[in-house]
């Protein structure tokens, strides 16, 4: 049996476990909440302080899909969480311009983590606040081969074309790299 | 789709960077405390502006600049009779007021005070209204963002913002990107900054090289950044951490799959996806 994981990051509130849960098979077991309100329970308790979704592909293989904790107190646990990664998705809120510059720190450090494939997804696109996606690229100043995509957590379609497009940048890397 | 929000969270300086690069039509209306600033764009050029105070009449701007003077207005004001200030202005023209380069001097002028004064405010919420365009009356001329966006940022003085952007000069260098400098004003201390980009150099040793401080040397980075002159890589011997040997099993028996294998479960989890 072998599992698979992708991380799916973002800054606090920008609707990472809505993510994970529209597309996850179980109940996203969500640890998060409990910790903040019980900030005294240290270590053990924070190691699982993070989302946690599953779709099973077929007997021998295992897709987990990994929420990581918005809040930046937490953010020691991001490398762990990182390793072996398939590739990472960057939620952003869209509507939400105050955190955009959090989104660009937290892509920054999972870039430095790993040189694994990542797309971003402006979240929350059925507002009518939201920021395009357009907008956003040029606001994260990311380069033109990054894929921002629209995205509305709470509608299946869309995240399930996040995940496409992810899974689509991971199989052209790994095409590229065995042309060399 | 909405451009909102506040300039404490998205700067004059990123707001105007995203209004040329993505070639915007519209006015963008920003308002603090009851006073607003409002910027006419088109395809990402700034075309015309005012403020609530002033309306963007041509006769305001003039006197403001001190090509006119209010007795002068008042008298025009009354002959012309006309709200149009294309009439307006050749009425002043032909009655030997002013001369044409009075009108494009004094119109420039008057429209890069409002958005320079911009650049000053650290609060304020905006919103840019796509498509909206001066009313015909108004007279417009199109100034290019690059050079205003530059001047705009060494009129910041405010330090907090460049340290938040720019936090640690000695792990950043630069890189200049492919836009066409002809054409951008660049001052000395910008073409001082600029020749001694290379990929070993960080943004540190850039600013020791020249003898500028870190301040001097954030906002002369700041600016080009901005204006997208230049953008950050890291410097040549700082490359991103290697990833480490995978501790995990699951991160193990990857290391060691094929090529071929590693593919095929990606397309694995797309067939799968896909039917979700
Ligand atoms: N309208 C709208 N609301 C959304 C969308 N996605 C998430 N939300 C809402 O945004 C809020 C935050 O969503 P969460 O999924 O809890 O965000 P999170 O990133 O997991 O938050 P933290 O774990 O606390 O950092 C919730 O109220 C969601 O219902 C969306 O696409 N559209
Ligand atoms: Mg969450």
């Amino acid at each position: 049996m072998q599992t698979v994981k992708m991380v799916v990051t973002g800054p606090f509130s920008a609707g990472k476990t809505e993510f994970i849960q529209s597309v996850s098979e179980i109940d996203v077991v969500k640890t998060e909440r409990k910790i903040s309100s019980d900030a005294e329970r240290v270590k053990n308790e924070t190691t699982v302080a993070m989302d946690f979704g599953r779709i099973t592909v077929d007997d021998d293989l295992v897709l987990y899909l990994f929420g990581t904790p918005g809040q930046r107190r937490f953010d020691f646990m991001w490398e762990i969480l990182s390793e072996g990664m398939l590739g990472f998705i960057v939620l952003v809120d869209s509507v939400r311009p105050e955190t955009f510059r959090e989104a660009k720190h937290i892509l920054e450090i999972f870039k430095s983590y790993a040189t694994t494939p990542y797309v971003i997804a402006a979240n929350k696109q059925d507002l009518p606040d939201a920021w395009s996606p357009e907008d956003i690229k040029i606001a994260l100043k990311v380069g033109k081969g990054t894929k921002v995509l629209s995205c509305v957590a709470r509608d299946k379609e869309t995240v399930k074309t996040v995940l496409l497009e992810l899974l689509y940048s991971i199989l052209e890397k790994m095409q590229a790299e065995e042309d060399m | 789709m909405a451009l909102k929000g506040n300039l404490k969270d998205f700067s004059t300086t990123q707001l105007l960077n995203l209004v040329n690069l993505a070639r915007k039509t519209g006015k963008l209306d920003v308002n603090q405390d009851g006073s607003s600033a409002y910027l006419y764009f088109k395809e990402g050029r700034l075309v015309h502006a005012t403020n609530s105070s002033d309306g963007g009449h041509l006769m305001t701007m003039l006197v403001k600049m001190g090509k006119l003077s209010r007795e002068q207005a008042g008298v025009a004001n009354k002959k012309s009779a006309s709200s149009s200030d294309k009439v307006v202005g050749k009425y002043l023209m032909d009655s030997k007021l002013v001369t044409r380069e009075d009108i494009v001097q004094g119109v420039k002028d008057y429209m890069l005070e409002i958005v320079y004064d911009l650049f000053t405010w650290e609060l304020g919420d905006f919103f840019f209204e796509q498509n909206s365009l001066p009313s015909g009356n108004r007279i417009t001329m199109p100034l290019n963002l690059d050079n205003v966006i530059l001047e705009g940022n060494r009129r910041v003085q405010e330090s907090g913002r460049l340290q938040d952007e720019l936090p640690d000069l000695g792990k950043i260098a630069l890189k200049i990107t492919d836009k066409p400098l002809r054409g951008v004003k660049l001052t000395q201390d910008d073409w001082r900054v600029i020749s001694h980009i290379h990929p070993r150099n960080s943004v540190k040793q850039i600013a020791q090289n020249n003898k500028m401080d870190e301040f001097q040397v954030r906002k002369i980075v700041y600016g080009m950044l901005q204006a997208g002159l230049v953008e950050i890589i890291h410097p040549e011997g700082l490359e991103p951490k290697k990833q480490r040997r995978p501790v995990t099993r699951a991160g193990r028996r990857a290391a060691s799959q094929t090529p071929a294998e590693k593919r095929s479960v990606v397309t694995k989890l797309i067939d799968r996806i896909k039917r979700i």
